[in-house]
């Protein structure tokens, strides 16, 4: 047995403790743990067993094993006793039907992509662990899937549900200067396949929405865990889709080449022939920029006739992409 | 990448994972190491190692009959004497968020045919988790439409019939719209989009199609049933799986443009100097990408290869053409009379 690396050393060490520790109705003493997980046996000094003896406590702690310490004797406290309280320890019987665990199975591996994908698998095992019902999520047919691609999610993650303040380096959309924000997270949501946090920001005093995305750098802690109240029923993705702002349609006049623009003809008003060449095409729009960014991607199948705003927005891309395209090895180095 | 993981498992990861396969395993006596291995995604050798290692735990005294009896020399695993952790571990707060979020997402799916069994598994499991699902509603997954209710519903129900499909479906790297049949295998939502992947007849091959790019959806009156070869594609190796032989393009993005090596499969980012990134990525057609050139404008530039550098200068010079005043007019007057 000494052969054995220390890693599965300290996992039979790990195990056997929690097994002991299960096992027992009456909390035990240290001295007594020590003797009755043998790998705590081979360890030299009480010091070297006290180091260990902490330090294992707190990664089944992290684990969300239920250890508890209570005092061996009600008229001396001053020597505490540990245990795991089986029923804290166990999770609930509960079965689940088919079907629902056909569902489970596809809101596990919805996660298969994100960080959270090892615990979203480990969780379905758990559920799975005691029955022995199949899921078949084929018949389902319809797979979601969520990433999380934003190095920022899990710090962000944990602050919304432990409510601890955060700070970080923010780039702003428009100018893309990076300042430090101070902020209260509130909660966070994937829309669009993107996540934002929703925040109350206390260096302006008032909530914003915030694109992970855009967090550069740590997110450092400020506080401890429940510093702050989250508003009752705060919904975060009611509140990121409000920050879109609702716009009323306006009309443009696109010149398209034939053959071309086949999403732009789909949604146009009216669509007439204006040569052998191009179409003429009647659609509207609501934003600007997002639909800039649509023709430019045309490149020189699609011209904008009006509004004058959107010709303008895509001259001001193409013009870009053409400077660009000149000096970019220059610019590069 | 899996040797990678498991020399970097953690104590506690692998004790989790142990404190699972023991129920997992007493409910399934007699089952095959590979199964277990397949469950619990880790390699048979690292079964057989973990199953060497509970043989070696047990209740306290450590005596031959304390420990945990663990067979398995048939490749077949029979477990016995684990009773103190014979239940599996309450979920976590993590493991609780994942299912829950995942759950509440799927419930506001349009036109999800197993929203009663959403309903059902989400109570159960809210009820088994307590105070591990306290923060979970404050983080949501919105799983959005993206396609009109009406070609999302004929897909699932040529999916549950059974039948081919009829689809005309826009390509918008190429521009172009196309007519094909398709045998429908599922459909899926991946970053926020809806697709439908099926057996394209025209292609023969697998097919992922977008559903806000389907421009019409027939059912035809035909048995869709794919062939036996098609296999669905890899979710988790991506959507877009480059090939290695595709060529190598090397961007230059500006802080505007960073999304960009979030939103496509990049080979490797880095930081340029002066701010932004440098990304390179592999793909088999450039059209898609001298669209992306155009529309980022300035915020982006191609460093490699050079004849993309051109072709996406060459097409904003062309187009730009047309906004100057002088040359617009002499087409117009040059080529066919303006009819009117």
């Amino acid at each position: 047995m000494s052969t054995q690396p220390n890693a599965a050393v300290k996992i039979e060490r790990l195990l056997n403790l929690v097994i002991c520790l299960l096992y027992t109705r009456m909390p035990l003493s240290k001295a007594k743990i020590r003797d009755a997980v043998p790998q705590y046996g081979m360890t030299a000094s009480d010091e070297a067993f006290d180091r260990m003896f902490e330090r294992d406590k707190d990664e089944l702690r992290q684990l969300g094993i239920p250890l508890v310490t209570e005092p061996l004797d009600v008229f001396f406290d001053d020597e505490p006793g540990y245990r795991i309280d089986r029923r804290e320890y166990a999770l609930p019987e509960i079965s689940f039907a088919a079907d629902e665990l056909a569902v489970l199975g596809l809101a596990s591996r919805a996660w298969a992509q994100a960080s959270l994908a090892g615990p979203a698998a480990q969780a379905l095992r758990k559920l799975k662990a005691a029955g022995v019902e199949r899921d078949d999520s084929s018949l389902i047919g319809i797979e979601p899937r969520v990433r999380t691609v934003e190095p920022a999610f899990e710090n962000v993650k944990n602050a919304v549900l432990e409510r601890i303040p955060v700070a970080f380096a923010y780039r702003t959309a428009g100018s893309g200067e990076v300042t430090t924000r101070h902020v209260q997270p509130w909660g966070i949501a994937s829309w669009h396949g993107r996540w934002y946090l929703t925040a109350f920001d206390t260096d302006r005093g008032a909530p914003r929405v915030f694109r992970l995305g855009r967090i550069e750098g740590e997110v450092a802690t400020e506080g401890k865990p429940a510093a702050y109240e989250v508003p009752v029923g705060h919904e975060p993705k009611a509140m990121i889709s409000n920050m879109a702002v609702e716009r009323d349609p306006q009309p443009a006049v696109l010149r398209v080449r034939l053959g071309a623009g086949h999403s732009l003809r789909r949604r146009g008003r009216t669509v007439g022939a204006d040569d052998e060449t191009w179409s003429r095409v009647d659609v509207d729009f609501t934003d600007t920029e997002a639909f800039a960014d649509e023709i430019s991607g045309f490149g020189p199948d699609v011209v904008v006739e009006s509004p004058t705003e959107l010709r303008e927005s895509v001259i001001r891309r193409l013009t870009g992409a053409l400077g660009r395209a000149a000096g970019s090895e220059e610019a590069s180095e | 990448m899996i040797a990678k993981k498991q020399a970097a498992e953690s104590a506690t990861d692998r004790l989790s994972r142990l404190l699972t396969m023991v129920p997992w395993l007493l409910n399934r006596q007699g089952v095959e190491i590979a199964e277990v291995a397949r469950e619990f995604a880790v390699t048979p050798a690292q079964v057989e190692a973990d199953l060497a290692l509970l043989f070696l735990c047990g209740t306290p005294g450590g005596y031959h009959g304390d420990l945990i009896e663990a067979e398995w020399e048939s490749g077949r695993v029979y477990l016995g004497n684990a009773d103190t952790i014979k239940r599996p571990l309450r979920l976590g707060v993590d493991e609780a968020l994942a299912l829950i979020v995942g759950l509440r997402a799927l419930a506001a799916v349009p036109g999800i045919g197993e929203r009663d069994a959403v309903v059902r598994a989400l109570a159960k499991l809210e009820a088994a988790t307590g105070s591990a699902a306290a923060g979970t509603s404050r983080i949501q997954v919105v799983i959005d439409e993206g396609a009109s209710n009406e070609v999302m519903a004929m897909a699932q129900q040529a999916l549950t019939s059974r039948r081919r499909v009829h689809l005309r479906y826009l390509v918008p790297g190429r521009d172009e719209s196309t007519e094909r049949d398709v045998d429908p295998m599922r459909v899926i939502n991946f970053d926020a989009q809806w697709y439908l992947e099926g057996w394209c007849h025209r292609a023969q091959d697998v097919r992922l199609f977008r559903l806000d790019r389907i421009e019409s959806l027939t059912i035809l009156d035909q048995d869709g049933t794919p062939p036996v070869t098609a296999q669905p594609r890899d979710l988790d190796s991506g959507v877009f799986s480059p090939h290695a032989d595709d060529q190598l393009v090397r961007l230059a993005l500006e802080p505007g443009a960073a999304w960009v090596s979030d939103y496509y499969p990049t080979e490797s980012v880095e930081p340029r100097q002066g701010g932004g990134v440098e990304v390179t990525l592999r793909t088999a057609d450039t059209a898609w990408l001298r669209r992306l050139m155009w529309r980022l404008g300035s915020q982006a530039a191609v460093l490699d290869p050079p004849e993309l550098a051109s072709e996406v200068q060459d097409g904003a010079r062309q187009a730009l053409e047309a906004y100057a005043p002088s040359t617009r007019s002499a087409r117009s007057s040059g080529s066919t009379p303006a009819s009117g």
